[in-house]
């Protein structure tokens, strides 16, 4: 038996409570709200409590899917990567780097929307990344 | 939030406005709970009569989109009472005359009218702000999802000001942004004007910076913002769109637009957690990580940068996030390869100023509030302390405008959209929790018991709400938390998708669409 406890932030609303994940043998079992959590101060609303749920939930997308002939279908990452790659070097040196745009998310880390942000910038060439701080 | 969640138990005063506190921060409204008991007086201002309105010392329900008018209102009386604090205005800010010009023009009779607010409540609301040593307003959706939004933010910025509210402990104008990361995404640069740390892409110094830290040549011009994306995607001047932990066509109104735009689109890329209706369009669904699977940090309302940390492997064949993103760059030919989030936040920490002393070393504990521009700073607990940003405090002039949408003979509700306790967002995350659906597994339309009465409509009747824009199909709950003539909805459920009915109107500055504002009409469903 593997027991261990992960402090984490929630990845629900902008109060930033910390809470420990319960993980028993790889799966998650639970929540503990942390005390020392500056926000929390040992509490946690109800969305908090059961925030491990839906990501064991099996309705979890597990495979890259690309659409064959009208479907999305399940590919191997290679496939998937390569095709979204060369889609947006043909579309871009086609028409422009302004003609590709990125959603970054306010539900990603800070570093991973930094990197969207760069590779919008950085590798295709465009300003074209917003995220929907405004919904 | 200029101001720590902590301060908020100990300020004299709280103003609430356009926020379901309870429900959409509910670790922010346990420091309200706590300030009352120590003796606050708690103002709500909110068209419906949210949960945490119940704990109001006074509770307003202006007309909606009238905030303005109720601002200017307030200040109004403040400064006729001489409730303002001269030094402040004297040594900190300016504009003053100019905004005062305008105040006169908003005595409280005239504002009652506009806003539905009597006289003796605005007079109220002035007096409990402005005699509490230490006043501090909290706001949230209510206010900015206008296309009045900028106006709105600008109208707290002024009472705050005209009133010495700023840049002391328990004070402040205090957004509670919606979602975990919004303050992080928008630090990161995820805007189509800045670079990480709000530095602009159309200005030479920060894209010459950017140019040698990432090896790469720079476009000067000012990205599109979602909805251009969007009207891009229908005139065919973009053509591919990546979309990363987002879901438009449930979150952005309009959605039948927003689904016209999406299918013109050459190149749909989603990268998700879920197959969300968004997804169901992609050519491409990349399987993203969760939070629980992946190393990183999030900054929070108060600007605190916060660990997260890796409980599980990410499931199945998921991948997280970046490493995606990394590959898919390295394939196009621009090389990346980062060994892990911390070398990213290495980077991070170099290229942004305001994050500059932040390190993972560093966030072993509580975190760390930004600014925190050296490795020895400690962060920073409140803004403006020592001035503004920009030197002096600026007084805005805002004259109020009516909503985008207003009610008609076809269109007679004013209807306005929000949240729940137990769901998030488009619910892809907590319609995935059984125990949070269980708690409502179903939307619903809150009526009041007039309307109701006038249309026929029994409390859990099936009923189609028709706007400009579309039509959906929904429960009602009977209430007294609206008034007459005011519906809410949530927007988290897929089957009666409340942004099918809202309007794509914008604030002309920073583009935020009008969601809690738009017309409708009710009937039966047959
Ligand atoms: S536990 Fe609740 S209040 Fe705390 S961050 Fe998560 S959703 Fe927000």
């Amino acid at each position: 038996m593997d027991y261990r406890t992960v402090p984490t932030t929630c990845t629900y609303c902008g109060c930033g409570c910390n809470f420990f994940l319960e993980v028993l043998d790889g799966r998650i079992i639970g929540t503990i709200p942390s005390k020392s959590g500056p926000a929390n101060q040992g509490k946690l609303c109800i969305k908090g409590w059961h925030v491990h749920q839906f990501v064991q939930s099996p309705e979890r997308l597990t495979r890259p899917l690309l659409r064959k002939n009208g479907n999305l279908s399940e590919v191997s990452w290679d496939e998937a990567l390569d095709y979204t790659a060369s889609r947006l070097k043909e579309i871009t040196s086609a028409h422009g780097s302004d003609s590709a745009g990125f959603f970054a998310s306010a539900k990603l880390t800070n570093e991973e929307n930094y990197l969207i942000q760069k590779f919008a910038r950085a590798a295709v060439g465009t300003n074209n990344v917003d995220h929907c701080a405004r919904l | 939030m200029t101001n720590s969640i902590a301060e908020v138990e100990d300020a004299e005063c709280i103003f609430v406005i356009g926020s379901n506190t309870t429900s959409s921060h509910p670790l922010v409204a346990t420091r309200i709970f706590r300030a009352k008991e120590k003796g606050a007086k708690l103002i709500v201002a909110d068209p419906r009569e949210v949960h945490i309105a119940k704990l109001a010392d006074l509770h307003v329900q202006h007309n909606l989109g009238t905030d303005v008018a109720l601002l200017n209102g307030i200040m109004h009386v403040i400064l006729e009472r001489n409730w303002h604090d001269r030094s402040f205005i004297e040594e900190r800010t300016e504009g003053f005359d100019d905004f005062k010009r305008v105040i006169d023009r908003y005595p409280p009779d005239k504002v009652a009218e506009i806003t539905g607010v009597s006289p003796e409540d605005i007079l109220r609301i002035a007096e409990y702000y402005a005699s509490a040593g230490t006043a501090s307003i909290l706001y949230c959706m209510g206010i900015t999802q206008h296309t009045t939004g900028v106006d709105n933010v600008k109208s707290l910025a002024n009472l705050a000001m005209l009133t010495g509210n700023v840049g002391k402990e328990s004070t402040g104008v205090n957004p509670l942004r919606g979602q975990n990361n919004v303050q992080g995404a928008c630090d990161m640069g995820g805007l189509p004007n800045v670079y990480p740390g709000y530095q602009p892409v159309n200005m030479l110094d920060s894209q010459k910076k950017f140019e040698s830290a990432w090896n790469a040549t720079l476009s000067d011009r000012v990205g599109l913002t979602i909805p251009d994306m969007l009207s891009g995607l229908m005139d065919g001047s973009l053509k591919a769109l990546y979309v990363i932990g987002e879901n438009p066509l449930m979150s952005d109104p309009d959605s039948h637009h927003v689904e016209k735009a999406l299918k013109g689109a050459e190149l749909l890329v989603v990268q998700d957690i879920f197959m969300t209706p968004t997804a169901e369009l992609a050519h491409v669904v990349l399987p993203g990580a969760s939070f629980a699977e992946k190393d990183g940090t999030f900054t929070n309302t108060e600007r605190r940068v916060l660990r997260v940390r890796k409980a599980i492997e990410p499931v199945g064949e998921s991948r997280t996030d970046w490493e995606i993103i990394q590959d898919i760059s390295n394939r196009l030919g621009y090389a990346m390869d980062y060994d892990g989030p911390e070398e990213i936040m290495k980077e991070i920490a170099a290229v942004t100023p305001s994050y500059g002393g932040i390190s993972y070393d560093r966030l072993e504990g509580p975190g760390l509030q930004w600014p925190c521009p050296d490795p020895e700073h400690p962060g920073t607990k409140f803004l403006h302390k020592d001035g503004f940003a920009r030197g002096k405090g600026l007084f805005h002039a805002i004259e109020y405008q009516e909503p985008a949408e207003v009610v008609d003979e076809e269109y007679p509700l004013w209807m306005t959209t929000g949240r729940v306790h137990v769901h998030y967002h488009t619910g892809t995350m907590t319609r995935n929790s059984p125990s949070l659906h269980a708690e409502m597994p179903e939307g619903y339309l809150e009526m009041n018991h007039r309307d109701a009465a006038r249309l026929g409509i029994c409390q859990g009747d099936l009923v189609s709400v028709t706007s400009r824009r579309g039509t959906i199909n929904v429960k009602t709950q009977i209430t007294e938390r609206v008034r007459e003539g005011v519906v809410f909805m949530p927007f988290h459920f897929v089957e009666s998708s409340a942004n099918v009915l809202t309007n794509p109107a914008y604030d002309p500055v920073v583009k935020i669409p009008e969601y809690k504002v738009c017309a409708v009409r009710v009937e039966k469903a047959a």
